[in-house]
């Protein structure tokens, strides 16, 4: 591909987080990890009683995803603020919310997709029931990227700002309730036996208009912030 | 009989780059040729008219108004905090100008309207430690074009860096990852060029090497805007300076 | 220039709107605090006790105007900071960002008094029913948009990232509310509609209507209060600003 195309410069862009991602892969099990802790808490705190654990156990584990997901979040623009390769990204002449939407696919694929892998270990941990493991997988493939999505905003409005992570969590709170309403919503009417196609389905669309706007959004927020 | 212009900080050395620069282009020896008459300049690659910038309401740097054209390597001159890295910033559009505009080969420049011609080299490299200096520039010519004739291996061979393609950049010391982010300038074919303290950081040999970069591009057409607190030298003799005063 | 854009030029001018802010406020004060009285004598005193709650209702005469306060508050401040993201007006960035702490303050009360509301209605202090879980997402929007504005130092791009946040806030909200009131309906429906027949007595809709406009009035007047404060913090280094810090008159 020619350089300098935008083909090539979202290429680029994918390639280079990817390859950094590598570089230090050891760093995506940490979302992983922490989700782990949270899951493995809350039978201390409730009781291994298998029958209440189930009836919460999609819950537990949305919680968990989102938390570790709030957390991974900062490292999604942090180092390239730090070294200059963010002003790089926004001094380019391409179009910068499709690089920001190549970033954030990259970030999503390094820190949500280890996630959605380890859900099915994480619901077996809490004993859900087996028969809701498809939509708990469903529903967390659609609302992580719109987690990643929403939370991207979220980040390029704190970027550069130091211990932003309690005001990070602040800002992205009120984003991620209708899509963790939903999410949850779908894995307790597929758990109640009832119909539970409707609230993935507006998952989906909600996932499609942030395809669209969030980008935008980013990098409206980004420009404002970079100053 | 000086060109209609309302700058205040154009010297005789313009005038005598603009003649440089159709003796280099072999202008003067064709006739009947549109940039002969001392009036008639040619279009400058950069303008700035009016341009200002306050932050929080304090005035960073004043109404400015200035012109570069091809081949001239001006120097931006200030104390501390009179603005020049803010100065390189709005002019590369990275920061919208608080009153005035930038107009780049004719054509404005906006926030909305970056160009490929422009290319900054601040204080951060904008180079990712954890990548070699070869993927690095990969990166840099993916995002930004590469000029015809030159790999990113002839590049770091260019700047001295034969045999630390392979090196990771954070394992450089920072001279040499300023080489490295020199070698990016050799790359990418932006004519103009916007250079905050391109000097910090290198040693003789660098300097040098630096000088000879500017003195290539500007050769070739291009043209340069470069802070810097000493005064260097660079080998085509004395630049053109643009003193910048902090705004009262 | 036509009228409309003069008018706005004028009273967007900081020293201008310093001025007729200071004059309109304390009449402001005044006429909320009158109507104030006027609407909680009639609804604490006057309309008579509910058929089914009896007299444990009459605090919706503070908790639904509060709550309508809580999301006109949340509109106002996100038009604002639209004006102030286009049209980088100054008296708009500022509008928006003190409006915030006030509306804050309203999204509070709203909820505190729909604990209280709760305890006799259904025996807690909290419940998580569609209405107050949606102020309460509303109290976070409102806490956001104010932490960020106060987390970054350069005062303007502090009003604009926030005003950014809130203009974000602004398409969610809408989505909260449906999302929430799906996730659960147990509070009761909205009994006063803008348009059309209201469900609630008349005796005790006027006392209603009369404490939202008080609330109305008390917010601009605290708004006029903190946003010339703001004003001439902001506007330090100006002429007018000085003069009105050393007491010399209004510098308008």
């Amino acid at each position: 591909m020619k350089p300098g195309t935008l083909g090539a410069a979202c290429l680029a862009v994918i390639r280079r987080d990817l390859t950094l991602s590598w570089r230090r892969r050891g760093d995506a099990l940490n979302p992983v990890l922490f989700a782990l802790v949270v899951v493995t808490l809350f039978p201390f705190a409730l009781g291994p009683e298998p029958n209440q654990l189930a009836r919460i156990a999609a819950g537990i584990v949305f919680v968990a995803i989102l938390i570790a997901g709030v957390l991974a979040l900062d490292s999604m623009f942090r180092s390239d603020c730090d070294d200059g390769a963010l002003e790089q990204l926004v001094l380019s002449p391409h179009p910068l919310p499709l690089l920001l939407a190549c970033k954030i696919l990259v970030h999503w694929t390094t820190t949500a997709l280890p996630l959605i892998v380890a859900a099915p270990l994480l619901a077996e941990m809490l004993h859900l029931q087996h028969a809701v493991l498809p939509v708990l997988l469903a529903a967390l493939a659609l609302a992580t990227p719109l987690l990643s999505l929403l939370g991207a905003v979220c980040v390029a409005l704190t970027v550069g700002m130091r211990r932003s992570g309690m005001l990070l969590a602040l800002l992205v709170l009120p984003l991620y309730v209708p899509v963790l309403i939903f999410a949850a919503g779908a894995c307790d009417a597929a758990q109640a036996g009832l119909p539970y196609l409707a609230p993935l389905l507006w998952l989906g669309a909600a996932l499609v208009l942030a395809l669209v706007l969030a980008p935008l959004a980013c990098a409206a927020a980004l420009r404002i912030s970079i100053t | 009989m000086r060109p209609a212009c309302a700058s205040r900080f154009l010297h005789r050395d313009a005038a005598d780059a603009r003649k440089a620069w159709r003796d280099r282009a072999g202008l003067a020896s064709i006739p009947g040729s549109m940039a002969t008459s001392p009036d008639h300049d040619p279009i400058p690659l950069l303008e700035a008219r009016g341009l200002a910038f306050a932050r929080n309401d304090e005035p960073v740097f004043g109404p400015l108004d200035f012109r570069l054209f091809a081949g001239e390597v001006v120097l931006i001159e200030g104390d501390n905090g009179a603005g020049k890295t803010t100065l390189l910033k709005v002019l590369s559009g990275l920061l919208e100008p608080g009153a005035g505009e930038i107009v780049l080969n004719g054509e404005p420049l906006t926030l909305a309207r970056l160009s490929h011609q422009v290319a900054l080299l601040g204080h951060l490299t904008g180079l990712k430690g954890d990548l070699t200096a070869l993927e690095n520039l990969r990166f840099a010519t993916g995002l930004g074009g590469m000029r015809p004739g030159i790999t990113p291996s002839l590049a770091l061979g260019s700047v001295g860096l034969e045999g630390y393609e392979d090196v990771p950049v954070r394992q450089l010391s920072a001279g040499q990852r300023k080489r490295v982010a020199l070698a990016r300038l050799l790359l990418v074919p932006a004519a103009l060029w916007l250079l905050d303290e391109p000097y910090a950081n290198l040693d003789r040999g660098g300097i040098d090497l630096v000088n000879r970069l500017l003195d290539d591009h500007a050769r070739r057409g291009g043209a340069a805007l470069v802070t810097s607190h000493g005064a260097y030298a660079f080998t085509s003799g004395t630049p053109r300076r643009l003193p910048l005063r902090s705004a009262a | 220039m036509n009228k409309l854009t003069l008018w706005f030029h004028k009273f967007g001018s900081p020293p201008v709107f310093h001025r007729i802010g200071g004059l309109l406020a304390p009449w402001l004060f005044a006429a909320a605090l009158v109507l104030m009285a006027v609407g909680l004598y009639g609804g604490l005193v006057l309309a008579p006790a509910d058929y089914q709650q009896s007299d444990a209702y009459r605090i919706i005469f503070i908790h639904v105007p509060c709550a309508w306060m809580s999301l006109f508050i949340y509109f106002f401040m996100a038009a604002n900071a639209f004006i102030a993201l286009v049209w980088r007006i100054k008296i708009s960035e500022i509008l928006a960002m003190t409006s915030a702490p006030i509306g804050a303050a309203f999204t509070a009360i709203t909820l505190a008094t729909g604990a209280l509301w709760g305890k006799p209605m259904w025996g807690t202090w909290w419940t998580w029913d569609a209405r107050l879980t949606a102020e309460l997402v509303l109290l976070f929007l409102y806490l956001g948009v104010i932490g960020l504005y106060h987390a970054i130092e350069d005062r303007r791009q502090a009003a604009r990232a926030a005003g950014f946040l809130a203009l974000v806030g602004v398409v969610n909200v809408p989505i909260v509310h449906f999302s929430v009131k799906w996730w659960n309906t147990l509070h009761q429906g909205s009994t006063v509609r803008l348009l059309g027949p209201s469900a609630i007595d008349s005796s005790m809709l006027w006392p209603l209507l009369v404490m939202a406009l008080a609330t109305k009035l008390w917010f601009f007047a605290s708004l006029f209060v903190r946003a010339r404060n703001d004003l001439v913090e902001l506007e330090a280094g100006k002429d007018w600003a000085r003069k009105v810090a050393l007491g010399e008159g209004d510098g308008a």
